[in-house]
């Protein structure tokens, strides 16, 4: 199913990235990726101009360049950025994937740089073509859970389904980790209960809390048309109750750990990443984080995926399954149609085995990787 | 026997109707049987399984989702008019 990389984790792609490490080269890591187009730049809008975030975005591109799903990197840095291109390369070389870096203002500019990474490139497309899959047990996976654009249906049909698959990998194993600490709000109690161990719950209680504070702070009086039901007609009685409804997509099984936003799991089991609600900022940590795989639900429909990582899009519903036919892989709408959740779970598990052995999803297909995007808590100066 | 109701969790006391109900309407649901239904319900809304005291848990996704703020016969309409929530 996999490719083995030299830190023992197991890739169900085998990417090259062009990864910039700020945006003032996202050019030049697109003349790479132009010039050898099985190479994936990583284009994003940071890298500078930002205190806070200095450490966290240098690890969440380190995390990037070294998901399982990515056999090497050439990294492209300016020169006088603040998320620095070389502590970056450093990164990932110290984890033992294969890792080039190109400073623009030291090799002459823009031109002649594109020319050395695509040298580089191109060297690593050529030996990454040449390794093979091998069998590899489902606890070498970590699944991401993603929900995004939900409707009254998302915590029905598509949410609970995707639980079940969730239940199955940490049965067999795994890991899945769910994130989106906004819509964990109201249900720290609930979610601390099934810690693993009093620090673990301790930290659970702790980002939810500061997600209700920071949202409140951000919002003000919007606050309560994101963080309370925001739609009443739908059937949501209460905060727990929505929350639940989002959360459930992340099963049955004990909480084995916390980490912060793009952390690698220490731990297996079922893993709860701090991070924003926001897609494609949570797509981006959850890359960050190992998974090679995503399972995405979608209520309203999205045709988001992610660069280097397979997302399986999984509509709430059949309408929504039919209204955009070249987005959605999986119809769980069946389940309101009287089919069974584990129906749908058994729809959703043999697709994503397909798609670990190869199978491309339909945001491979129709290359809806877009760029990164990465979370940033304060403003840039 | 059309399925037109669903319970989410094994260990819930409120199903979640999967069209617009009529008072009277007979909630089928997969594993569960059937409830006549005593209230006008809303598709997506929620439908007590079994009788809900008045400040007993409701049980959805197999957690407390709010409290009942009156006694929820089995077949009641269980929304906002009827359940004691915390202020957001």
């Amino acid at each position: 199913m996999g490719y083995m990389r030299p830190d023992g984790t197991v890739g169900i792609r085998n990417h090259v990235v062009v990864i910039p490490t700020v945006a003032c080269v996202n050019g030049v890591a697109r003349l790479v990726e132009r010039a050898v187009p099985r190479a994936v730049a990583l284009l994003h809008g940071h890298g500078c101009g930002r205190a806070m975030e200095i450490g966290m975005h240098q690890d969440t591109l380190a995390g990037i360049a070294l998901n399982p799903n990515v056999a090497g990197a050439v990294l492209i840095g300016l020169g006088c950025e603040t998320v620095s291109a070389r502590v970056v390369a450093e990164k990932v070389r110290q984890a033992g994937r294969p890792v080039e870096v190109f400073m623009v203002q030291e090799e002459g500019g823009s031109l002649l740089t594109a020319r050395k990474a695509s040298d580089a490139a191109s060297a690593m497309v050529e030996a990454c073509s040449r390794m093979e899959r091998t069998e590899c047990p489902l606890a070498s996976i970590t699944l991401g859970l993603e929900c995004g654009g939900s409707d009254a249906f998302s915590g029905i049909s598509a949410n609970p389904a995707v639980g079940i698959v969730a239940d199955r990998i940490v049965d067999a194993g795994g890991t899945a980790v769910v994130s989106e600490t906004t819509e964990m709000i109201g249900t720290s109690h609930i979610l601390s209960r099934r810690a693993v161990d009093k620090e673990t719950a301790g930290r659970i209680v702790r980002i939810i809390d500061d997600a209700h504070r920071r949202t409140k702070e951000i919002l003000g009086p919007l606050a309560s048309l994101v963080i309370a039901p925001g739609n009443m007609d739908g059937g949501m009685s209460s905060i727990q109750e929505k929350s639940l409804g989002c959360i459930c997509k992340a099963g049955s099984r004990p909480i084995s750990e916390v980490v912060g936003y793009g952390a690698r799991p220490t731990r297996r089991g079922l893993v709860v990443m701090d991070g924003p609600g926001y897609d494609m900022e949570s797509l981006a940590g959850l890359a960050s984080a190992g998974c090679q795989l995503i399972l995405f639900t979608t209520g309203r429909g999205t045709p988001a995926g992610f660069p280097v990582v397979p997302v399986i899009k999984i509509a709430s519903s059949g309408r929504l399954f039919e209204a955009m036919p070249d987005d959605m892989d999986i119809d769980a709408g069946g389940v309101l149609e009287g089919h069974t959740l584990d129906s749908v779970a058994d729809a959703i598990t043999l697709m994503a085995l397909d798609v670990m052995d190869g199978k491309p999803t339909k945001a491979e297909i129709n290359c809806q990787g877009g760029i990164v995007c990465l979370y940033a808590l304060t403003p840039s100066f | 026997m059309k399925i037109n109701g669903i319970l989410i969790h094994p260990g819930d006391n409120v199903a979640v109707a999967l069209e617009d109900m009529h008072a009277g309407d007979a909630l089928n649901i997969r594993g569960r049987g059937s409830v006549d239904v005593l209230d006008d319900i809303p598709c997506g809304h929620k439908v007590a399984v079994e009788d809900i005291r008045a400040g007993s848990a409701v049980i959805k996704y197999g957690e407390a989702i709010a409290r009942a703020a009156t006694d929820i016969s089995r077949g009641r309409h269980v929304h906002t008019h009827n359940l004691a929530t915390e202020d957001m």
